[in-house]
């Protein structure tokens, strides 16, 4: 199969757990928060390695990652990206209260959300392949966006020179967060996904 | 003077004067070197260890090896004398830990070592180098005078 109608696929099938996967983590988010939340149609996007870190604009922005292994039927990583206004917003959101900035309370709450938010989209994934699939425990880094997107970068750079990933957009009153999720099969789960979803 | 910006998975030679930066190495390393006598300096911001071990590897400077060979010939093609060329190399990170052993989390490490490896076999000497760690870097690196500036969030600023 040639590289673009892969990536077509691929975008497909993101798109489809983007959707399920989205609707899942804000229904979560909303019966933990007690609040009403809405989201927009989350958005799959695909750009090039060397422009991966403007999408939050710039290479030296501050932002906020989680990451997550796959473990059981399928192995390999997911990671939840958030730009600092939004992990403020969100912590808003959580706490009830003005956060300035992020203090070790902020971030394990941060990384309560990318569990949520990945466990999400893996039960979408896991409801579109039958595939049994667990996540890790996660581990939150704030440092450079281009540092941060590097390890996506490299793990997409293992089959293509371009990064795949699911924007979604939510609001909660005047809050507003965006947030990208990379979600990283390696090589061999990768092609079991494909094979379950019938492309060979 | 002019700033030349080398993205990921990319490389840019210059003759002096002029900085060639790469902004926020994460656990891709940043291979810097320069002919200090002929005033060239190149510079690679490479994501994984070996062109070997992947069948799409049509990008060079996706890679440590083929990176450092290509960034060489670019350099003589300016007018550089290999002979002359030294290393200084910043970069590979492990931007976030596991308790679990996952060889994808050490590639930060894995570039440092391959980069290590590629340029001792080409007999070029690495003179400083400001590697691992799980923060980001930022990097300059003067044509003038070979300097590095190694920049960070929360790990303070050092010349290399």
């Amino acid at each position: 199969m040639d590289n673009d109608r892969l990536d077509n696929f691929m975008i497909d099938v993101l798109r489809e757990i983007g959707n399920i996967g989205s609707g899942n983590a804000i229904t979560a988010l909303a019966n933990m928060l007690s609040k009403r939340i809405n989201m927009n149609v989350p958005k799959v996007r695909i750009i090039d390695f060397k422009d991966i870190s403007t999408i939050l604009g710039g290479e030296e922005e501050l932002i906020v990652g989680i990451y997550l292994g796959l473990k059981e039927d399928i192995e390999g990583n997911i990671m939840f990206i958030l730009d600092m206004d939004s992990a403020i917003n969100l912590l808003n959101m959580l706490l009830g209260k003005e956060v300035k900035e992020l203090d070790e309370i902020s971030m394990s709450a941060l990384s309560e959300v990318g569990n949520i938010v990945a466990s999400s989209y893996v039960n979408a994934l896991s409801s579109l392949t039958g595939l049994k699939i667990a996540v890790s425990v996660p581990s939150l880094a704030v440092d450079m966006a281009a540092a941060i997107l590097s390890v996506p970068a490299i793990q997409f750079g293992l089959v293509s020179d371009k990064a795949l990933f699911i924007e979604t957009i939510f609001q909660e009153g005047d809050n507003t967060v965006k947030g990208s999720l990379f979600l990283l099969p390696n090589i061999e789960s990768f092609q079991k996904i494909l094979s379950l979803l019938g492309v060979q | 003077m002019r700033i030349i910006k080398v993205g990921m998975a990319d490389l840019k030679v210059i003759k002096a004067p002029g900085i060639l930066t790469t902004l926020g190495l994460g656990s891709c390393v940043g291979i810097a070197l320069y002919d200090g006598f002929n005033k060239i300096a190149g510079l690679a911001h490479a994501m994984l260890p070996s062109s070997a071990e992947i069948s799409n590897n049509q990008n060079k400077a996706k890679f440590v090896d083929t990176g450092i060979d290509m960034l060489i010939e670019k350099m003589i093609m300016e007018g550089a004398n290999k002979n002359n060329i030294v290393a200084k190399i910043a970069g590979g990170s492990q931007m976030f830990t596991f308790s679990n052993n996952n060889n994808i989390l050490k590639i930060g490490q894995r570039n440092v070592l391959a980069t290590r490896q590629k340029l001792m076999n080409l007999g070029i000497k690495i003179i400083s180098e400001d590697t691992g760690g799980n923060y980001g870097r930022t990097i300059q690196l003067n044509s003038e005078d070979g300097s590095l500036i190694v920049k960070t969030i929360g790990h303070g600023t050092k010349i290399i």
